[in-house]
């Protein structure tokens, strides 16, 4: 039986599959046309697969995603999303342009750090009852700063006329808004950025309705 | 000297995202001016229409720079680095380059975003048990994989843009009394960087907007 390079060296992403963090990793990869193996781990049974010491020893940060890939475990969306990028060829994920290049950082980073981690299951969980409104607070805030800088910036996609890591980010940060019901109709760029890019293949095939872990009831 | 044509940094002593991005720019040897925003005075200046205008996310730093405006402290700091010689802040292999990365943004949105001031405003009075919650969590994390990474400094031994993001976090840490000894490897890499100039020069402790009771 002859086995192909590609089943020793695949990267595996460990995710969820309605993580934001990890959608985004699964739409990097599939732009770049990179195939993977998945683990999942379930961020709610058991009181939270990241907290086993299993999955501590392979990412100390107990967060999901984390990647292996070129014999290094890498965890932080946009550093495995950049490193990909910078080791790999086929779709650009950032504009050669470097000001294009730090408008897209500036758009990832803004919904990375600014909005997804204030909103994120840990935190959510800390804020008990209090939850939804807590997320839509803060997604709202978001979108409303998010969408005057997206008027400028944006062509067919968020920077300009290529899909970029700002797409790869904004996508998977409006179906959490969905979750928690802020009203993406007052965002005009969002929304038809969001739709246009709900079309692209990389997008849809890595969506959250459609992972080994989808729940059945979730499943489209 | 700076000129008109130097950059500017909105920015505020105590905000640790302005200062990564102060460090950055003496570790580079570019001059810049400083505006500050008082994140607290008038119920935050941040929040003016004047200051919405420049930036709509209405937080700091905002940096004018080579004509744009740009906000988020790491896309500053990796702009300058791909237009301006000077001090490497990512190192060349990719691998690292991977691991800088992931540690600066551990920090920057994994622990900083979680207790800055507008969160902590909503907080109120639990607001420095929810702080050092955060940052001793993202400290426990943290630990262990720097000290996988570190040489003399964050990732090996040339100081990178995750040494640029770790001393502001260790700052915020000691604000909210998380003790740092229980963390060796961050704590001997704070030590060893608070010496370097860049990070001298930009300290909270002697800028601008520094009020007179914390100037030393």
């Amino acid at each position: 039986m002859r086995l192909s390079l590609s089943c020793l060296t695949k990267p595996i992403i460990h995710g969820y599959f309605r993580s934001s963090c990890s959608w985004r990793v699964r739409i990097a990869f599939a732009l770049k046309g990179i195939a993977f193996d998945q683990v999942p781990v379930n961020l709610i049974k058991d009181g939270g697969q990241q907290f086993t010491e299993q999955y501590k020893g392979l990412n100390p940060m107990q967060q999901v995603p984390a990647v292996q890939i070129d014999g290094i475990m890498l965890s932080q969306s946009l550093a495995v999303i950049q490193y990909i990028e910078e080791t790999r060829t086929g779709h650009r994920l950032l504009p050669a342009d470097p000001k294009k290049r730090a408008q897209v950082r500036m758009i990832s980073d803004f919904i990375a750090s600014g909005i997804q981690p204030v909103q994120n299951l840990y935190v959510l969980q800390k804020m008990g009852a209090e939850k939804v409104q807590w997320a839509h607070h803060f997604i709202q805030r978001g979108f409303e700063a998010l969408e005057p800088i997206l008027k400028e910036t944006a062509g067919k996609y968020c920077v300009g006329d290529e899909i970029s890591m700002a797409d790869i980010c904004l996508v998977p940060q409006v179906y959490n808004a969905e979750r928690f019901k802020v009203d993406v109709d007052q965002f005009p760029t969002i929304k038809r950025l969001n739709q246009t890019l709900l079309k692209v293949d990389a997008f849809k095939e890595s969506h959250p309705s459609c992972q080994l872990d989808t729940p059945a009831e979730i499943c489209t």
